[in-house]
């Protein structure tokens, strides 16, 4: 048998040092374009740069429920974009038939969607808890494919958007008068987008906190840890399974109303999110929290760098060498926990 | 007054059957130990005690209620609680999170300032560790926190699996020690142990359990100078 000398670990970084070292002679050859090209691409860079951030912080909000799902339930679920779109369709109808402000609508969404996830989970994951994995993950599946048709025939397939009344020039934000969009070192800021950012995140602080600080957010980490361990405790592990599917179900319920203002919904626009979703959550490490919020700027970023850098590729394309460099390095993920 | 009772426990995993018609008593108060060699089914009788796993038939019946049928969370609210083989911990998180686990219930919740510090004064390594995550504890460490935890959740009766398991003769020493001091404060205990000679003469009575079958039971002292038990267990 063959033995190679470096460790497969020690060729991974070793390929990788190769590829920078390449790049930084191709730069330095080729110094004038370079630096031509830096003052073209200056402010598409740094746009992308910002819009990648703000809309990574969504990502990082729906990876996180659907991190948090699979840390306890142990199953990825499939149908965590199609009850994104759910809740984009009622903040949709909140606003088109109601006048509620997408916002304000975070406050409905959310408790429905939460709702909705303990319903799932207690009557469809419950009943095949002692089916293997793979067909847990089936069922999920399933329940996608029914929730789209279902859209479906409500919503039909057109493409449907809300437009703000405000967020236009002078707004008042609290006691501040701010002139939307924001212009911030050359890039353009929109409310929509800043406020989903701002929102995201807050709302992820406060589940992360709930995690860190609350007896339910310890026992739902217990139960992730030790599941016998936390039924030796005295912890109803199946009441946690049920409240942490609702939970996660609940980050879709917000990141639907926070995206609404600035994207359309039709019945697959959940699932694009969640793609994305998926890739984040193995980028971040399977079931870290934190690993879901950076891994969600981290793919924000990338996708839209990735779209000014190769104009001519599919957005994804950046995120996906993102995702198998982080496989190469990291198979564990960024925040992930060696297993 | 009898607290536990088992009749009759068949249990297996699958086609496999585990145990076969097992039967014990234990009465409040004491301290009971269950002995056998590897693979006899210790762990699978207090597995299925603390409903973790379903009997095929028997019963199990605490405090004069049968709780074969019930949740794992219940058993334990009703003050039956497990320190596990392999300890169970919560690794990642500290040890004071771990401790608060084990109060986590309304009852005991209501005691969980009383409890941490009985722990503390029990295992005073643990204060000493208290923001240290549990997966970084030494083995002995580990076991501390384990009964800690069980502890901090009232037991009325106490079941330990191999407490012992894995650590240093002083720290077994120790181990007993604070089995010893659980039960004189009030906890009835069932102990499964490897270490017959030291288990048996701290135990009120014993069994002694192979193949899934009880073989033999009496007082503990009895039990040691059983001459099948000598020969089979303490190799003598
Ligand atoms: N999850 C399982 N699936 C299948 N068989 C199992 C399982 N757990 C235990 N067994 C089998 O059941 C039998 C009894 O196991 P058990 O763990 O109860 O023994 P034990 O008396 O606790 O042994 P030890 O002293 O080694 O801990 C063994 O033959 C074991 O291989
Ligand atoms: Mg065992």
């Amino acid at each position: 048998m063959k033995r190679s000398i470096l460790k497969p670990t020690h060729r991974n970084w070793l390929i990788l040092a190769l590829i920078i070292l390449v790049a930084i002679v191709i730069l330095a050859l080729r110094w004038e374009q370079t630096v031509f090209w830096l003052s073209r691409y200056g402010i598409v860079l740094r746009q992308a740069t910002v819009t990648g951030l703000l809309i990574g912080g969504v990502y990082g909000l729906v990876a996180m429920g659907l991190t948090l799902i699979f840390g306890v339930l142990g199953i990825i679920n499939f149908a965590h974009g199609s009850l994104m779109t759910v809740g984009m369709y009622l903040t949709f109808v909140l606003f088109t038939r109601y006048g509620v402000d997408p916002y304000l609508s975070v406050l409905i969404t959310v408790p429905v969607l939460f709702g909705i996830g303990l319903v799932v989970q207690r009557f469809i994951i419950h009943p095949a808890r002692n089916a293997p994995e793979h067909n847990q993950l089936l069922l999920t599946l399933g329940l996608a494919l029914f929730i789209q048709n279902f859209l479906l025939v409500l919503f039909t397939a057109t493409p449907r958007s809300i437009r703000l009344a405000y967020g236009r020039g002078e707004t008042p934000i609290g006691p501040f008068m701010i002139d939307f969009p924001l212009r911030i070192w050359g890039t353009t800021i929109t409310l929509p987008k800043l406020a989903a950012f701002v929102f995201a995140l807050a709302l992820a602080g406060g589940l992360y906190l709930l995690l860190q600080r609350t007896d339910l957010g310890k026992a739902i980490r217990a139960v992730a840890q030790d599941r016998d361990g936390a039924a030796l405790v005295g912890i109803d592990t199946q009441r946690i399974n049920m409240i942490t599917f609702g939970l996660g179900t609940a980050c879709v319920g917000a990141a639907a109303a926070l995206v609404l203002p600035f994207f359309f919904v039709d019945p697959l626009a959940g699932d694009t999110f969640n793609i994305t979703a998926f890739v984040t959550v193995v980028l971040g490490g399977m079931g870290s929290i934190p690993g879901a919020m950076l891994g969600g700027l981290i793919i924000g970023l990338t996708q839209e760098l990735g779209v000014v850098l190769a104009p001519s590729s599919i957005k994804l394309l950046g995120v996906f060498i993102v995702f198998i460099l982080v496989l190469l390095f990291r198979p564990q993920g960024l925040l992930g926990v060696k297993s | 007054m009898t607290l536990l009772a088992i009749e009759g426990l068949h249990v297996g995993y699958g086609d496999v059957p585990v145990l076969s018609g097992v039967s014990m008593k234990i009465e409040q108060g004491e301290i009971v130990a269950l002995i056998g060699a590897n693979g006899a089914g210790k762990t699978t009788t207090l597995k299925t005690v603390s409903g973790l796993l379903r009997a095929r038939s028997g019963t199990v019946t605490f405090t004069g209620k049968p709780i074969h049928t019930w949740a794992p969370h219940r058993i334990v609210g009703a003050g039956l609680v497990q320190v596990a083989e392999g300890r169970r911990l919560f690794p990642r998180m500290t040890v004071l999170e771990n401790l608060e686990m084990g109060a986590f219930r309304p009852g005991p919740k209501q005691q969980r300032p009383q409890s941490l510090q009985q722990v503390f004064d029990l295992f005073p390594r643990l204060a000493e560790r208290k923001k240290q995550l549990a997966g970084t504890l030494s083995g002995g460490e580990q076991q501390m926190l384990a009964i800690g935890r069980a502890l901090m959740t009232k037991p009325t009766l106490l079941m330990l699996d191999e407490p012992s398991l894995g650590l240093a003769p002083m720290l077994v020493q120790s181990i007993f020690e604070v089995v010893r001091r659980i039960n004189q404060e009030g906890t009835t205990v069932l102990i499964v142990e490897q270490n017959a000679v030291q288990t048996l003469s701290m135990a009120d009575r014993g069994y002694v359990l192979e193949n899934g079958q009880i073989v033999l039971s009496g007082e503990g002292n009895a039990l040691i100078q059983d001459e099948r038990i000598r020969e089979a267990y303490l190799g003598l």
